[in-house]
């Protein structure tokens, strides 16, 4: 993809948060920027990569998306790395010894927080980690802020030699608002400085760094006393007084327009004494963070009363609806009226689906069609499988987890699961990201796995970044590309035991998932077939249903395909006297690309193509797999 | 320009355009000069979920969110969607929405029951709403795509600045990127808008 040109210098834009953070890196000069997609931080890389003169990548993993951002820093360039929150879990080992020997060139990494959870498996506060790294963090509000303080954490990085987070959380990433961009300046690499006592972290280096490293934190501590990026908004009501940071700032400069806020943007080291002259002029102060209550913990320490978690929720987003009434009740004043709105409605739940023709459908109808069998999920678009209409995936913990969790199973069952069989199911770019040594545990220990790669050549959850199997770089440019079946080999699968498969012909899916599992031995099978969002994919002539011939048996229904549709319902009455629900069905052709799935579980054969293209005979000679 | 913020909140599944269709909306209250703020909780939408999209714009804008009981004006891309999302109106508001019904495989498994009449529901729930059927005019036009230009088409009347504004902004975007796209969409636009104003009309 060729570069583009940035606006000018000056200009108002409409930008995301993500967007302000690329477009900060790029005017603060940085030369190179790393990344693993993760929502809600995803964006930031893959706007970046369309601004000229630096060097961007996706990394295989965090860890190395942060271990790439540092080497660059050591040669003394500016650089960055975006991850969602726990990436900077997988991020945490180079981190925690990166603080230890500081920075070069300005280090800043970006963390987004997916608070309330909307594509996450968990909920976790990264602010921790500034704690935990004794690193300081930044947490813009909107655009703008992402935009300045993005900037000034460079500035920041190289004044005191020490990386920096900017936090944002999913309302900052995928907010849009004006920004005012600045200036870009350039920056040139200062040079490696050869010093082993700096950058080779063995006991007896890392040992007088530590202080060094308590030093930079006591000077950060003062600088954030005096940031002109904590806000003191002074209020006329002075009832109650609010310190807060991140997005949380504007809800409550929103609910309580009279209120002293005291609006942290530099917020760890947290500025104590700028909070404790705060609260003498106040009634009540009150701490407003997303998620954890680490602000309000510090300032108790500090002996600085407060309230926080007390009266607001620990759990996803706080939000003016939210602040309003919790603090008139620390008032002890009447809860305010309730905006006489419509009452909520109750309607169906619309969970996501896989897509129409995606070719994990095909693995999870399988899979759902096998008995006593315990299925070791991970992290993509196949955790899906775990719902309905196929209840085909059992755990999903962590990035690569499958593999390992797969292993213990079989290490730990006892009698009630001895007769099972053990799958783990992963995605190609989960695979590359951690599940690669997982894999090599399994087959080193002599794990009884059977493991279904679902290479579909893209991360596809994120909206489809490249990876090294995708044989393309960030930039759509042509790439080395990984060999999935050499690469199982190579981590000591047997080649007999490693088989590709089309997850569209169910019958041979079915066939080799049955003969692997009756091994006794590590199994992969791999499924080619590419992600229907990408440009790899090719759709082929639509199906349609005959009327005329539909029995209503509904085991079309069973693929989990959101084209195909219930026309009407019936019931049956069986010789034996059982009445079985009917489902009549129609496909919706404009949606259909016509993987043919939906036509193998129909036994009356009442699927044809929409316009007729060429025989069935392919399809009933591999019969159904049910 | 008075300290009002005008509150739109636009609702459908992913993959219909609802970010897009917001995206617009922006850059119209933008080109008059209004402090914007958009937002979207769209996680895993383009897998077939829920979407919707927070426009806020006026004077200042600090938090991006509607919180509920305060959206002017709900724009539904598909029925029971825009049922979904009436409490986030406030009493008397407005709802544009089209008939159109995306039926997910949670209801075709017989799971749960897509509501008979989502806009009777709405209508009896005393807010104004004007229903068309966007995919049907989109459809006849020729391009399923068109449907979110007929609900812009719709919108364009019930909005706090003149009607042409937001046409304006419809256009300047198919003029700049896909400028083949420019006359569908003008028509498509017109389409929505006359839709509306008949449904309007209609006892």
């Amino acid at each position: 993809m060729a570069a583009a040109t940035p606006a000018p210098a000056h200009s108002r834009q409409f930008l995301s948060g993500n967007e302000a953070v690329a477009r900060a890196a790029w005017d603060a000069g940085v030369r190179v920027a790393a990344a693993y997609p993760g929502t809600p931080s995803t964006e930031i890389l893959e706007v970046l990569a369309r601004y000229p003169d630096l060097y961007t990548e996706w990394s295989v993993n965090e860890k190395v998306s942060l271990e790439v951002a540092l080497g660059a820093s050591m040669v003394g360039a500016r650089a960055l790395c975006a991850m969602k929150h726990v990436g900077l879990n997988v991020a945490a080992d180079a981190l925690m010894t990166l603080t230890v020997t500081g920075v070069e060139g300005g280090l800043v990494i970006v963390v987004a927080d997916d608070v309330g959870m909307s594509s996450s498996q968990n909920e976790q506060d990264s602010r921790y980690w500034g704690r935990f790294a004794h690193v300081p963090v930044l947490e813009p509000a909107d655009s703008q802020e992402a935009y300045t303080l993005t900037r000034a954490a460079f500035a920041l990085s190289e004044q005191f030699q020490t990386a920096v987070i900017v936090r944002l959380t999913t309302r900052v990433c995928h907010v849009k608002g004006l920004v005012t961009p600045g200036e870009r300046e350039t920056h040139a690499p200062t040079g490696f400085d050869k010093n082993p006592a700096r950058w080779v972290m063995v006991p007896g280096h890392a040992k007088p760094r530590l202080p060094l490293m308590f030093e930079r934190e006591a000077a950060l501590r003062a600088a954030a006393e005096v940031s002109e990026f904590n806000v003191l908004d002074a209020g006329s009501d002075m009832r109650v007084g609010f310190v807060t940071a991140g997005p949380a700032g504007m809800h409550v400069l929103d609910a309580f327009p009279d209120a002293p806020v005291l609006r942290l943007g530099f917020s760890c080291p947290v500025p104590i004494e700028r909070i404790r002259a705060l609260a003498a002029t106040v009634g009540r102060l009150v701490v407003v963070e997303e998620t954890e209550p680490l602000l309000e913990t510090e300032l108790r320490a500090a002996g600085i009363a407060c309230h926080g978690k007390d009266i607001l929720t620990r759990l996803g987003e706080l939000s003016p609806d939210i602040l309003k009434p919790a603090v008139s009740r620390l008032l002890a004043g009447e809860a305010p009226e309730l905006p006489a709105s419509p009452p909520a409605q109750t309607v169906f739940p619309r969970p996501p689906t896989l897509c129409v023709a995606c070719p994990h459908l095909g693995v999870y109808y399988t899979l759902s069609q096998l008995r006593n069998v315990l299925i070791s999920g991970d992290i993509g678009c196949y955790t899906l499988g775990a719902g309905h209409p196929w209840n085909a995936l059992d755990t999903c913990i962590s990035m690569g987890a499958s593999m390992g969790m797969a292993l213990g199973m079989d290490k730990g069952r006892g009698a009630q699961d001895a007769n099972k069989k053990i799958v783990a199911v992963i995605g190609d770019s989960t695979f590359m990201h951690m599940g690669m040594q997982g894999l090599l545990d399994i087959t080193w220990n002599r794990g009884n796995v059977t493991v279904l790669l679902l290479d579909n050549r893209t991360v596809g959850m994120t909206g489809g970044q490249d990876n090294p199997g995708s044989g393309r770089d960030i930039h759509g440019n042509e790439a080395p590309r990984v060999d999935f079946a050499q690469l199982c080999e190579a981590l000591g699968v047997r080649r007999e035991r490693i088989r590709k498969v089309d997850p569209y012909e169910l019958p041979t899916l079915f066939k080799a998932l049955r003969e692997e599992t009756k091994i006794d031995e590590p199994s992969v099978i791999i499924t080619d077939r590419p992600c229907v969002l990408i440009g790899d994919y090719k759709p082929t002539p639509a199906y349609r249903v005959i009327d005329d011939a539909c029995t209503g048996c509904g085991n079309c229904l069973d693929v989990g395909c959101p084209a195909i549709h219930v026309t009407r319902r019936g019931q049956q009455s069986k010789p034996s006297g059982k009445v079985v629900d009917l489902a009549f069905v129609r496909i919706d052709t404009a949606a259909c690309t016509g993987c043919g799935l939906c036509v193998q579980p129909c036994a009356p054969e009442a699927i044809v193509h929409a316009q007729r293209v060429q025989p069935l005979s392919f399809i009933r000679q591999n019969g159904s797999a049910t | 320009m008075s300290d009002a913020i005008t509150n739109i909140l636009v609702c459908g599944i992913g993959g219909q355009g609802v970010m897009t269709a917001t995206e617009i909306l922006a850059e119209a209250a933008l080109a008059l000069g209004f402090d914007v703020k958009k937002t979207e909780v769209a996680g895993m939408s383009q897998r077939g979920g829920v979407v919707t999209s927070h426009l806020r714009f006026g004077a200042r804008v600090l938090s991006p969110q509607i919180a509920p009981g305060e959206a002017d004006l709900l724009v539904g891309f598909e029925a029971a969607e825009a049922l979904r999302w009436v409490h986030m109106l406030r009493p008397g508001a407005t709802v544009l929405t089209n008939v159109g019904r995306i039926v997910p495989p949670i209801v075709n498994s017989g799971r749960f029951d897509y509501p008979d009449d989502p806009v009777g529901q709405i209508a009896a729930l005393g807010l104004n709403v004007h229903a068309i059927d966007a995919t049907a005019i989109a459809r006849e036009l020729g391009d399923i795509r068109l449907g979110n230009t007929v609900m812009l088409g719709a919108v364009a009347g019930h909005l706090p600045f003149p009607e042409g504004e937001l046409e304006q902004a419809v256009l300047a975007r198919f003029a700049q990127r896909k400028p083949q796209l420019l006359e569908p969409n003008r028509q498509a636009f017109a389409r929505g808008r006359a839709a509306v104003a008949a449904a309007r009309t209609s006892p």
